[in-house]
């Protein structure tokens, strides 16, 4: 078994509404291998994005220790937590989030515009980013001119292009026809083949769960196998 | 890359971001030509000659001096010259049709006032003539008067038929000096006088005295004043600079109307961009929520939104500044007769830009602020 790349210890999450504090998880505990491909399903409100949130660092928990790759990132100051997002992780949204000005590869060059590379290493990165998610022919198409299987591959060439320890995709195929849908689940299942990423994909989606190593299920605010 | 968002962004709602650049580019031009308006009001102080004053009756300049003191005045210590003049009035057609009108010691009035070029031959000729007059260029343009024509005026200040023979036009020296002015002999105006109200007999409106030194200017001024303490018609002598302020200070009301409209205005670029800015920003909050999710803080949204807003004001305001220009011209040629010559001060191209540029900044404090300071949770839930 290879070592935890995520830890998660005794994690909880309160959200206060006004005067309202609304816990979501709940002592939460949860340990990702390295090269896993993990599934998180369960009801909506079960804190499943919550702990997807948590884990790539856009959101803190209210107790609890969360460590990526060694960092314990809940004591990183914005900034820190900043960069190391923009490092180590590889975000997949529902509804891709592309920016509909950027052009398919202007929206893929988006993270490399924070790190040192080179204006040809990052033309290198983004045209092979594009390549691996099939798209090397649409670099210079815009969001409007993709279909949404193409965008979301563009958003997942997006979240590869820096070479991220971890991807973490919510709904990635939630806002897609069945056959779109397989289309990318086959490119996320390659990436962890083939590339050997780790991937925390939340979903509602059975079939997608199936694509999966293992899937965890999460009720109220609680890992429940 | 973030300057090629920052434009792709300006240009993202074509119709909104060329209106809100026409405002303010009118805005702005707005500002130039009402800045413009009070730099050309001020303009005739601005132009008096440093070694000429002005002296007139203590009580007000509208009260008559004997021109006996003429002689008096040329012999003050310091006293280069001494010339007159006397302020006529009149109608030319009706009241709408308004010039200045002066009748003046036509020997030696434009000796004193070299800005007034007239060609030799054409002075001459006035001076040849008792009922000649010389009128300024944009004058005789307006009117279409030639050499020869006859002007004829109805007295006011002084009442009956005057009739003027054009016998010079002259130009300005340099563009502010104004060119719609008419100058007639005070002779030919003291003869009618003599004959028909001795009373207003030989007296003149107010000296022009050129001195020597500029920097004796106060003590001229108290040596011609003191010439006549407590005579019947007590005088004030200051600069012509001076001079020419007291009538601008009449209209200072006006004045300070113009300048709090001006800072309006800017005001209202303020609101237009601030609008602008907001609106913006409200719709791309879920962008700017991505962008922190990879790894953009909150320096890098507040460059992009403030890149854009400021972008935007410079635009703005370099096409109203270059709008400024004709529309200035524009304006005084349309009202060449209450602004001879519109005088556009660098000062107020400076202030124009300036504030733009300020403008720029301040109206992308809050949006720049909102990106900043939201939750990258509470951005991805924004339904754009």
């Amino acid at each position: 078994m290879a070592e935890p790349i995520v830890q998660v210890k005794n994690v909880t999450k309160v959200y206060k509404r006004d005067s309202m504090q609304i816990p979501v998880l709940q002592k939460l505990s949860l340990d990702v291998p390295e090269g896993e491909f993990l599934a998180l399903m369960g009801p909506s409100g079960s804190g499943k994005t919550t702990l997807l949130n948590l884990i790539a660092g856009i959101d803190r928990p209210t107790s609890g220790s969360i460590s990526v790759a060694g960092t314990d990132i809940a004591t990183l100051s914005e900034s820190s937590l900043a960069k190391w997002r923009s490092q180590h992780v590889g975000f997949v949204f529902q509804f891709y989030n592309l920016l509909p000005v950027l052009t398919a590869y202007e929206n893929v060059e988006l993270p490399l515009l924070l790190t040192k590379l080179s204006k040809q290493e990052k033309k290198q990165h983004v045209e092979t980013a594009l390549g691996v998610v099939g798209l090397a022919d649409r670099m210079k198409h815009y969001p409007k001119q993709l279909s949404g299987g193409q965008e979301q591959r563009v958003a997942i060439a997006r979240a590869i292009v820096t070479d991220p320890t971890i991807i973490v995709a919510d709904e990635p195929t939630g806002d897609l026809d069945k056959k779109s849908a397989e289309d990318i689940l086959a490119l996320m299942e390659q990436l962890n083949k083939e590339f050997k990423k780790t991937i925390v994909m939340v979903t509602h989606d059975p079939h997608a769960a199936e694509r999966a190593h293992k899937v965890l299920h999460l009720e109220k605010g609680e890992l429940i196998n | 890359m973030i300057f090629k968002l920052i434009v792709k962004n300006i240009f993202r709602h074509k119709l909104r971001a060329l209106l809100t650049i026409l405002g303010i580019a009118v805005a702005v031009m707005s500002f130039g030509l009402l800045r413009t308006i009070i730099s050309t009001w001020y303009s005739g102080s601005n132009n008096a000659a440093p070694d000429r004053l002005i002296t007139r009756q203590a009580v007000s300049f509208v009260f008559p001096l004997p021109l006996a003191d003429m002689q008096q005045i040329e012999r003050v210590p310091g006293v280069k010259a001494v010339s007159y003049e006397n302020w006529f009035g009149g109608v030319y057609i009706d009241s709408k049709h308004f010039f200045s009108r002066f009748a003046v010691d036509a020997d030696n009035i434009f000796t004193l006032y070299p800005e007034y070029m007239i060609p030799p031959d054409q002075l001459t000729a006035f001076k040849n003539d008792r009922d000649g007059c010389i009128i300024g260029q944009k004058l005789a343009e307006q009117y279409n008067f030639k050499i020869g024509d006859i002007i004829q005026l109805t007295g006011d200040i002084y009442p009956g038929q005057w009739q003027f023979v054009v016998r010079g036009i002259y130009k300005g020296s340099k563009p502010s000096v104004e060119e719609t002015a008419m100058f007639f002999h005070w002779d030919y105006l003291n003869e009618y006088l003599v004959k028909n109200n001795p009373g207003r007999a030989n007296n003149v409106g107010w000296y022009v005295v050129q001195i020597n030194n500029p920097n004796d200017a106060a003590q001229v001024s108290a040596a011609i004043d003191n010439l006549f303490l407590n005579s019947n018609a007590e005088t004030k002598t200051e600069t012509e600079k001076a001079f020419a302020q007291s009538f601008v200070s009449m209209s200072s009301a006006i004045i300070t109307s113009l300048q709090i409209v001006s800072y309006v205005i800017i005001g209202i670029i303020f609101l237009v961009l601030a609008n602008t800015m907001v609106m913006t920003a409200r719709e791309r909050i879920r962008e700017y929520a991505v962008l922190k999710t990879l790894g953009f803080t909150a320096g890098h949204l507040v460059t992009i939104i403030a890149g854009e807003s400021l972008s935007i004001a410079i635009i703005g305001g370099a096409i109203g500044i270059i709008l400024t220009f004709p529309i200035c011209i524009g304006f005084g040629k349309a009202f060449a007769m209450f602004f001879p010559a519109m005088v556009m001060e660098p000062m107020t191209f400076i202030l124009a830009g300036g504030f733009a540029i300020i403008i720029g900044i301040l109206a992308a404090v809050f949006p720049a602020e909102r990106a900043a300071s939201i939750k990258i949770v509470d951005g991805l839930r924004q339904v754009g």
